[in-house]
């Protein structure tokens, strides 16, 4: 079976957010990127079922400029088999989500996943546009993956419960947890990583339909009102009568 | 042309998030000088969706086909598809929801639209040109978002958008099939499990949350939060070290990489406040944070604080509220 796994780089979730001076672009500079954590499932869980499968493989793919490489060496190092970079900067959902059906539809991918979203444009918007343009399934945001034959039993996260969905392949899963346990990267997989296949291609498709007109940051706090933990009751009345939440 | 405002019913009512959802779209047929329609989806009845004239809806449409109690994506998608080009749609406003993206991300490419998630504001339109603000980077700054073509899809975050309430004005409740066949309904779930919610109250719908970390000590000390919670009327959360020890189900996670909150009130109880927990919570209106450490990270990002012991301090806040009334 083979399996498409797509990556986003990300800041580290510990980033401070800060823009260049036109508010136009996150400002990179001394910024520590990641695998989007969300995809780490979707990258885990692939290699998982590869490995149960005793066959396939896992193809990581990300749409980014050169500088994403460490982190598609990284995937390839917790397991992934091959890598393909789309060689630009990913200018909105609909411009990854082309990239990635373009992909999927010439290497005949069996399993398009990925992360619920991105942790910096937060979009959770790539899952469907991919299978629209492709016609197939999706199930977002999925909790739990399996694979009987060509089958899928996932359960998908609704507001207050889950659905327990099965699909059958080609299909596409945006993950989240308690998929499973994200796998790090070992010295074995650090070696065999550098001589893994990365493939770059260029682009293709329209373009963006949206565009970020400036970014701000959120207003600041007005700084937190102390309340003495022996008259903790005055906290509700302040509550009800100053911030009227109650 | 019209406004389609996609409106989540459950158990017969509609969703609170979907009351906000549509005012938000009856307020932008305002500004575009058109009227907004409601597609129902889920689970309603006749009355309920009538009522959405007070959140300035003129039309609902309704399919009572019985299969669509349940979110089935592919026949969601067509028929929200088959409503929006019956009422010649340029602008779709839906719930920024489990529902609402698996939805409104399949329908920007069959309608070719352009999408925003995760909308916090009403649009600035200018010459048919559409600015959006939306949450990004988890909660950490907002994106002001131009909106491209003749088509948007603007999904809107829950609690961002005050629900009007014009009270009497009712909303004309129309039949609507959309020819959902059986292929529609290919993915359709083999089953629905739906949790107990702690008071009834969903975690993501909540208006007030009550959320333990590591300082509640262990699981069982929970009554704690389930008593305050419970006479607030508020839906319990827990951090993520608590969900992944298993004192608390997964989907109490509130966080990064679990659910986003953005409640009017967030309490938190013996939470340090890790940045990957704020992500989580920081768009709520007012937080308070317990924690005997009066150090924890989470007092700058909070409103009001008590440092305190939990167990001495959680008691004293659910009395009071008890003698609120």
């Amino acid at each position: 079976m083979k399996f498409l796994v797509c990556i986003s780089n990300v800041p580290d979730t510990t980033t401070k957010i800060t823009f260049t001076p036109d508010n136009k672009e996150f400002n990179k500079a001394g910024v520590q990127f990641v695998i989007n954590p969300w995809d780490e499932y979707a990258l885990t869980r692939a290699i998982e079922l590869k490995e149960a499968q005793g066959s396939g493989t896992v193809t990581v793919l990300n749409v980014g400029e050169a500088d994403t490489e460490p982190n598609i060496r990284k995937a390839l190092a917790i397991g992934a088999d091959d890598a393909i970079r789309v060689n630009a900067h990913p200018k909105d959902a609909y411009f990854v989500a082309q990239q990635i059906a373009s992909v999927a539809k010439e290497g005949g991918y069996d399993v398009i996943l990925m992360g619920k979203e991105s942790i910096d444009y937060n979009g959770f918007q790539v899952h469907g546009m991919v299978g629209e343009m492709l016609g197939i399934p999706t199930v977002a945001p999925a909790m739990k993956l399996d694979m009987n034959g060509n089958t899928a039993t996932l359960e998908r996260e609704i507001e207050g419960g889950k659905e327990i969905v099965e699909v059958n392949t080609p299909f596409v899963a945006s993950c989240q947890q308690p998929m499973c346990e994200p796998r790090i990267p070992n010295m074995r997989g650090i070696m065999t990583a550098r001589t893994k296949p990365l493939k770059v291609i260029e682009p293709v498709g329209e373009g963006a339909r949206t565009e970020v007109a400036e970014y701000a940051l959120p207003p600041k706090k007005q700084g937190v009102k102390l309340i003495p933990a022996e008259s903790a009751g005055d906290l509700i009345k302040l509550l009800r009568n100053e911030a009227k939440v109650i | 042309m019209s406004v389609l405002v996609v409106v989540e019913c459950d158990n017969g009512e509609v969703k609170k998030s979907s009351l906000e959802v549509a005012s938000y779209g009856s307020q932008v047929a305002q500004m575009l000088g058109t009227s907004a329609t409601a597609i129902a989806v889920g689970e309603a009845t006749e009355a309920n969706l009538a009522k959405l004239g007070e959140q300035g809806i003129s039309k609902v449409l309704y399919d009572a086909e019985p299969r669509l109690k349940d979110f089935v994506n592919g026949a969601y998608t067509k028929l929200i598809a088959t409503a929006a080009q019956q009422e010649d749609s340029k602008v779709i406003v839906l719930a920024n929801s489990n529902i609402g993206a698996a939805v409104g991300s399949r329908l920007s490419v069959r309608l070719q639209a352009s999408l925003a998630t995760n909308v916090v504001e009403l649009p600035k339109v200018n010459n048919g040109q559409f600015l959006v603000k939306r949450g990004a980077f988890s909660g950490k700054a907002f994106a002001d978002v131009t909106l491209q073509g003749d088509r948007k899809i603007i999904a809107v975050k829950k609690n961002s958008i005050e629900a009007l309430h014009e009270a009497g004005k009712t909303a004309q409740v129309v039949a609507f099939s959309a020819q959902l066949t059986d292929a529609d309904f290919a993915d359709a779930p083999k089953q629905v499990v739906m949790q107990d919610q702690a008071g009834g109250i969903l975690l993501p719908e909540a208006d007030k949350v009550v959320s333990g970390g590591r300082g509640m000590k262990g699981p069982e000390n929970w009554y704690l939060i389930e008593d305050l919670a419970k006479a607030l009327g508020a839906a319990t959360a827990c951090s993520k070290p608590v969900s992944d020890v298993d004192w608390r189900p997964h989907h109490e996670h509130v966080g990064q990489t679990g659910i986003t909150v953005s409640p009017n009130l967030y309490i938190a109880c013996g939470i340090s406040g890790a940045i990957q927990h704020l992500a989580g919570v920081n768009s709520s209106k007012v937080i308070v944070v317990i924690n005997k450490d009066p150090e924890a990270p989470f007092f700058k990002a909070a409103d009001y604080g008590i440092v305190g012991d939990v167990f001495d301090v959680l008691p004293k806040l659910t009395q009071a509220v008890k003698e609120l009334g």
